[in-house]
């Protein structure tokens, strides 16, 4: 074994803005392992990764490369050390052909300086044919599901003969066939001497996989460990070890008898059809389901987003017609939307005027004009009572970490007053302790008789918060739980449509 | 297999469609007006197309790549000027030396566009915005606003766009511009930077996780653009025969864009070809024609022109949802 690893990081910070995500965190890669990243939502994985792959610029802190101090400023200084990025979404050309897709970046040229399509035909053949694949590489991107541009991105980084290959979460979206595939495949490439940094959520698959173990958790390096000698458990222990015990708890509340607001027969063609469910005040209905499920486009058609094709919608048991965000806000119904960035928040712009932005009737004056006075009130109570942390409600969102631009996102809804909100995702990319304060708010509101819609791709928190569960497979809704009936494999078997 | 046969003919039928409306419309004209079915009519139309080609390919890659350049119409306006001027000082000069004048200035205002868009990352509509004014404001100081009349102009130069003075009837002029498009072609089809520049059109973040230097190619397109903007301008001269600072290539940007969406140039980029361009130059061309033999008031051709290019993007966005319809079903 030679003295020095083939890659290592040591001491790399990097901060967003004011937020501070890594704090000081090592890393090294030996030469032919797999070397698998865990943590949690947030632990700061991905960005580790993107700043070893130069998309990001540390902070501080060095990387070295066979023991010589570099500087990854670009991709392209990666590439030049032979590293390779699968991403966790694909990265694609959608209006280029497969060829091009897999080659570009790398495009192979003729001795008068061209592009030798005939020769990367050729490659392509054979790296598909290795990968199991059966596709025309003229044909174009769009089209190909998830798993099979994937597939092509790997295909990609193997034909940029890359030597260090980094994968972020590439079982996400793969069905379990195809993740079976995966592994087969990067255990051949191990063979083959590649070396292979696996970022996953999936305990077992890396536990099969791979040959040591780096946990993460909040930005910091947790260890280092040999697979071999780390159970799952354990794993699981140092990624939420340094967070607070039993984090999820529900709180009891009053449930009333009635149903305040339905859902029936609600369908958006091509998105999902035929949902029902009703929630009643100081109830919290989880809905559950896989990425591509439905979830998010049941929230955006309640909401007015989405074109409703079928159903209704009620309210205390009369239909309501709901067909903008505009209608559905006076009917009482909020939607907090899970792209924080894209939709829900102005980041440029100040806290108070994200927080009131919904609700701007409360603070205008005759002809428009905006009452200062009331905007700070109103964006005073809200931090209050959600505990924001902020220097000033005058500065701009984008300033603030995660889990307090997610609690900005809440009041910007709250302040709306409505009887019906809709949380979709309340939790994404939030650190542990945020996340904690969301839970204790979404139990805060429940109790303060809200209707809440919780959808979330985080089980664990479906589980422990709802006091019902609706279930969506591929735009059908498979089941509905209540509290007695809800347990891990109930919905997890509806959610892959077992039942 | 089927869905490749379903897009190729997605792309094919846009094609085939502009050739069958430059048809119907070559048609109609004749039907209209009989003086219209005549071989100098043909070379009328083709006459249209040689500056407009050229500008139209640049600002086709430009919008490949997910920019749009209005300066490309005062970048061939001020060029023209300085060819002009050159031939006012000594008629005589070699033309050949003019050409490379006028290209080279090209590429130097299509550089400082460049360098304005990528160095401070700015959207490049604004920037050319600004430029379109700085560099027509620049000929204005430097010619005072003068025009270079006809008698300055070299008859070489002119004879370029005479059928009469080419061996095989059609102007010397529009063999350049052809010849300049099929160049264009082989660059972007058969070139490692012509496919990198869809790739940073198509998706410009994978661009640069795949080690793509997106700005290098951005930087390379305005140099481009400019540069055929420059080199129009010579074309230019050779057919309108005299130089007007104020007129020369104003409103080019709006026809060069309009020609590529016709021919297929999608303004989400990553989507363009050149033959889809050069059929849109020559669908303009016919509709320019027929509309002056046809005796529709020349004040038509703007409003023309204008429909003409949302029908285009309407048209575009049909066969897309089709397509992707085509898709899921």
């Amino acid at each position: 074994m030679s003295g020095h690893p083939l890659l290592a990081a040591k001491g790399i910070y990097k901060s967003f803005g004011k937020h501070e995500v890594l704090h000081g965190v090592d890393f090294d890669l030996r030469e032919g392992e797999i070397h698998a990243l865990i943590g949690e939502n947030g632990a700061g994985k991905s960005t580790l990764l993107r700043i070893l792959f130069g998309v990001h610029k540390a902070s501080a802190g060095t990387i070295e490369y066979k023991g010589e101090t570099v500087r990854i400023n670009s991709p392209m200084d990666a590439k030049s050390y032979g590293m390779a990025m699968i991403n966790q979404e694909p990265q694609v050309f959608s209006d280029m052909s497969i060829l091009e897709n897999i080659f570009l970046g790398h495009l192979e040229l003729t001795s008068a300086r061209m592009v030798d399509y005939k020769r990367m035909e050729k490659i392509a053949d054979g790296l598909l044919q290795k990968l199991g694949l059966n596709m025309d590489v003229h044909s174009k991107m769009m089209g190909l599901s998830v798993a099979e541009q994937q597939m092509v991105e790997i295909a990609g980084a193997l034909s940029s003969n890359a030597s260090i290959i980094f994968m972020d979460e590439p079982t996400a979206s793969l069905t379990p066939d195809e993740v079976q595939r995966l592994m087969d495949l990067i255990r051949r490439l191990k063979s083959e001497g590649k070396t292979i940094v696996y970022i996953s959520h999936r305990l077992e698959e890396i536990k099969q996989i791979s040959d040591r173990v780096t946990v993460l958790c909040d930005g910091k390096k947790v260890g280092c460990y040999n697979t071999a000698e780390i159970t799952i458990d354990d794993m699981i222990c140092s990624m939420i070890g340094c967070t607070l015990g039993e984090m999820i708890k529900k709180e009891e509340t009053e449930i009333s008898d009635e149903p305040h607001f339905a859902v029936k027969g609600l369908t958006s063609n091509g998105a999902f059809s035929n949902v029902t469910f009703e929630v009643r005040r100081g109830e919290i209905l989880g809905i559950a389901g896989l990425m591509g499920s439905g979830r998010t486009e049941i929230a955006r058609t309640i909401f007015g987003v989405m074109k409703r094709d079928a159903g209704t919608i009620e309210i205390d048991g009369k239909p309501v017609v709901i067909n903008s965000p505009i209608d559905a806000i006076r009917h009482g119904i909020a939607l907090v939307p899970e792209d924080r960035h894209g939709l829900g928040l102005f980041l440029k712009k100040p806290i108070a005027f994200n927080t009131t932005f919904a609700a701007s009737w409360k603070i205008k004056r005759k002809l428009g004009f905006i009452d200062r006075k009331r905007e700070k009130d109103v964006t005073e109570k809200y931090v209050e009572q959600l505990k924001t942390k902020l220097t000033s409600i005058y500065h701009n969102v984008g300033d603030l970490s995660g889990g307090n631009q997610q609690k900005v996102s809440l009041a910007k809804w709250l302040a709306t007053d409505p009887d019906v909100l809709i949380l979709d995702e309340p939790t994404r990319g939030i650190d542990v302790g945020a996340k904690t304060e969301v839970y204790k708010i979404i139990n805060q509101l429940a109790r303060d008789k809200k209707c809440i819609i919780l959808i979330s791709s985080e089980l664990e928190e479906v589980l422990a918060l709802s006091d019902r569960i609706v279930v969506m497979y591929e735009g059908r809704q498979t089941a509905l739980f209540d509290r007695s009936e809800i347990n891990e494999v109930n919905v997890l078997a509806a959610a892959h449509d077992f039942a | 297999m089927k869905a490749k046969e379903k897009r190729l003919s997605g792309m094919a039928l846009r094609e085939v469609g502009v050739v069958a409306i430059i048809l119907i419309i070559y048609v109609i004209g004749c039907l209209i007006e009989p003086r219209f079915f005549s071989f100098d009519v043909l070379v009328n139309i083709l006459l249209f197309t040689p500056v407009l080609l050229l500008i139209s390919l640049g600002e086709m890659m430009e919008i490949i790549s997910q920019n749009l350049d209005v300066s490309v119409g005062s970048i061939m306006g001020f060029a023209a000027t300085v060819g002009g001027a050159i031939f006012r000082y000594d008629k005589s000069f070699p033309i050949i030396v003019v050409f490379l004048v006028t290209t080279g200035i090209g590429v130097v205002l299509g550089l400082i566009n460049g360098l304005l868009v990528t160095r401070f990352k700015l959207p490049s509509v604004i920037v050319t915005l600004g430029t379109m004014n700085i560099y027509r404001g620049l000929i204005f100081i430097l010619m005072n606003a003068k025009q270079i009349d006809n008698m300055y102009i070299p008859q070489n130069l002119i004879a370029l766009s005479q059928p009469m003075k080419s061996v095989i009837g059609i102007p010397y002029t529009v063999i350049i511009a052809f010849a300049a498009a099929a160049l264009v072609a082989l660059f972007l089809r058969r070139f490692k930077t012509g496919r990198e520049i869809y790739a940073i059109g198509c998706n410009r973040e994978a661009a640069e996780l795949r080690g793509i230097n997106a700005t290098r190619i951005s930087m390379l397109v305005f140099i481009i653009a400019g540069g055929l903007s420059g080199f129009a301008a010579m074309l230019f001269i050779s057919r309108v025969g005299y130089v007007n600072p104020v007129t020369a290539g104003s409103g080019m940007e709006f026809t060069a864009v309009a020609a590529a969406v016709i021919g297929g140039t999608s303004m989400a980029g990553g989507v363009g070809t050149t033959l889809g361009t050069v059929l849109g130059c020559l669908l303009l061309g016919v509709i320019y024609n027929s509309i002056s033999y046809i005796g529709i008031s020349g004040y038509w051709q703007d409003a023309i022109y204008g429909a003409i290019i949302i029908i285009a993007v309407i048209i575009e966005k049909l066969i897309k949802t089709r397509l992707v319809k085509g898709q899921e079903a």
